[in-house]
């Protein structure tokens, strides 16, 4: 049931606001500068999809769904690819493949940086995601190396904040988010019997995607 | 092109000159000899002094002048539907959708306050009236790197600066937007402190390019451009071009300015627009015309330099952002 019609219908959904994006600029419905919105929106989809990517422990724990852990790793390949999305209107819409200008834009400006660094940490968990480098690298390494979505995340929001002129209501929710979804680990390595003990099986080992 | 139109500009007062002389003329609806004595001018239908302003509303406009160097006017739906005015919210298409609700731009008076020989209250429309209009077509550049071209309407603040008379002690001059949160809903939330202070030295508030501005693309302001009364200076990042003005205060020393307390690293009293001065969190070295796909490099002084450069002879612009 979940492999045969919940994947593809999750999948599908996680396209629509690719899909939502291409209708509007088909029809020119992206306002007065379009590719504003492009990157605006999928800079916040990419933290969308994190922010999801990071829901999945959580609610699987504390909702006794053990089988949400079955999206995790799609949904987090919509982040990478949510982030791809973001940074080529960067390099192509914005500095048309200026590289000189880029490397300059990296190295002067903040948020730039940041957003660079919080999709650069998304890579290799992209690149270990297939099942043969669970396998190669071992459960435990791997749970270590995905741990960068954390700083992925982090990343995501402080590149948020520092790229708005002033009002910094939304770059906060999505902090305050993080922050409950970061704070719910600790708090479940602080005192491992208040959440782990809803399920049964505690490690989200990643050999749960093989379809049992 | 920029260099003729900068001599036009600085012939300017003789025109102003001409058509004050002839205003009753054309007041009255003789048009054909104001226009006589126009020679080569667009004239538009005249204004009826008894008649009624409302937003949106014809006005009437004695000559045209492109300050944009022929570049190609930014379509009306963009003016008027992608605007920064945090009073009534901060996502650019909230202007356009909330000030027609609730700003309600006449009855509008604007206060002329301190170091001036005659403070006065003045009704917008017996402002409007005071000296010819005229259509200026400028460049606009958005401190955010996106620009517009846009046919303003109005008259140079000088002119009615020199009615009202600067005393001697003034240095600079401060400009208010209205405060009603009633009436721009925005200034109940604690984005910026309200309400909305600009300022310019006085040397700049009389540069001719200096706009006091009641329209543009022929009508009277909409509602989230700025109604009914608004300053445009071309040369500076649009935030300084402030909107909806209820006071212009003549003042000895510089004003506190809203975006200069609200980030004072960031946003500099002068803010002309600069290419080689970024902002510190992003590059001003490029700008996006709305309506194009490349980015344009950023003129110094958005490309009037010729004309206001002279005005900061001597000053680190880096210093003085």
């Amino acid at each position: 049931m979940i492999r045969r019609v919940w994947k593809p219908a999750v999948f599908a959904a996680c396209l629509l606001p690719l899909a939502n994006l291409g209708w509007k600029g088909w029809k020119g419905e992206l306002g007065a500068n379009p590719i504003e919105v492009i990157t605006h929106s999928t800079g916040l989809w990419t933290l969308i999809f994190l922010l999801v990517t990071l829901t999945v422990t959580p609610a699987r724990k504390l909702l006794a769904m053990p089988w949400l852990i079955r999206f995790r790793r799609m949904l987090g390949l919509f982040a990478f690819f949510y982030g791809c999305l973001h940074l080529l209107t960067y390099v192509w819409l914005d500095k048309f493949f200026d590289l000189h200008d880029m490397v300059k834009d990296i190295a002067k400006r903040p948020f730039i940086t940041v957003g660079f660094a919080g999709f650069g940490l998304l890579v290799p968990l992209a690149v270990t995601s297939t099942r043969k480098m669970i396998q190669r690298l071992g459960g435990m390494r791997w749970r270590w190396l995905h741990r960068l979505i954390y700083l992925s995340a982090m990343a995501g929001v402080v590149h948020f904040y520092w790229q708005v002129k002033k009002d910094v209501t939304r770059p906060l929710y999505y902090a305050g988010v993080l922050a409950l979804l970061l704070g719910y680990r600790i708090a479940a390595y602080l005192v491992p019997k208040l959440t782990w003990h809803v399920v049964a099986q505690p490690a989200p080992a990643p050999s749960v995607e093989r379809e049992t | 092109m920029l260099f003729k139109k900068a001599a036009d500009l600085l012939s300017r007062e003789v025109t102003g000159k001409d058509l004050y002389l002839n205003r009753r003329k054309f007041l009255a609806g003789a048009a054909g000899a104001g226009a006589a004595a126009l020679a080569g001018e667009r004239l538009y239908r005249v204004l009826a002094p008894a008649e009624v302003v409302r937003a949106g509303m014809k006005l009437d406009t004695v000559k045209q002048a492109d300050f944009a160097g022929g570049e190609k006017e930014t379509p009306y739906k963009d003016v008027t539907n992608y605007n920064n005015f945090y009073e009534f919210g901060t996502d650019k298409y909230n202007p356009a959708s909330e000030a027609p609700k609730y700003l309600h731009p006449r009855p509008w008076s604007v206060a002329v306050e301190g170091l001036v020989k005659q403070p006065k209250t003045y009704d917008v429309d017996s402002l409007l009236k005071m000296f010819p209009l005229e259509e200026r077509i400028y460049r606009h550049r958005c401190v955010e790197g996106w620009s517009m071209v846009i046919p303003w309407l109005g008259f140079p603040l000088g002119d009615f600066l020199r009615r009202v008379e600067p005393a001697s002690k003034a240095r600079f001059v401060e400009f208010t937007t209205l405060y009603d949160p009633k009436q721009m809903p925005g200034q109940n939330t604690r984005v910026l402190d309200w309400p909305y202070v600009e300022g310019l030295r006085l040397d700049e508030a009389m540069h001719p390019l200096t706009l006091l501005t009641f329209g543009l693309y022929g009508e009277t302001l909409p509602n989230q451009n700025g109604a009914p009364i608004r300053l445009v200076i071309p040369w500076k990042y649009g935030f300084k071009s402030i909107k909806s003005v209820v006071r212009i205060r003549l003042v000895a020393s510089q004003p506190a300015t809203t975006w200069n307390r609200a980030a004072p690293n960031e946003y500099g009293f002068y803010s002309n627009v600069n290419p080689d001065v970024d902002h510190p969190r992003w590059s001003q070295a490029r700008e996006r015309r709305i309506g194009e796909f490349y980015k344009r490099k950023t003129l110094m002084f958005n490309g009037y330099a010729d004309q206001v450069a002279r005005l900061y002879n001597g000053m680190d612009l880096r210093k003085y952002f």
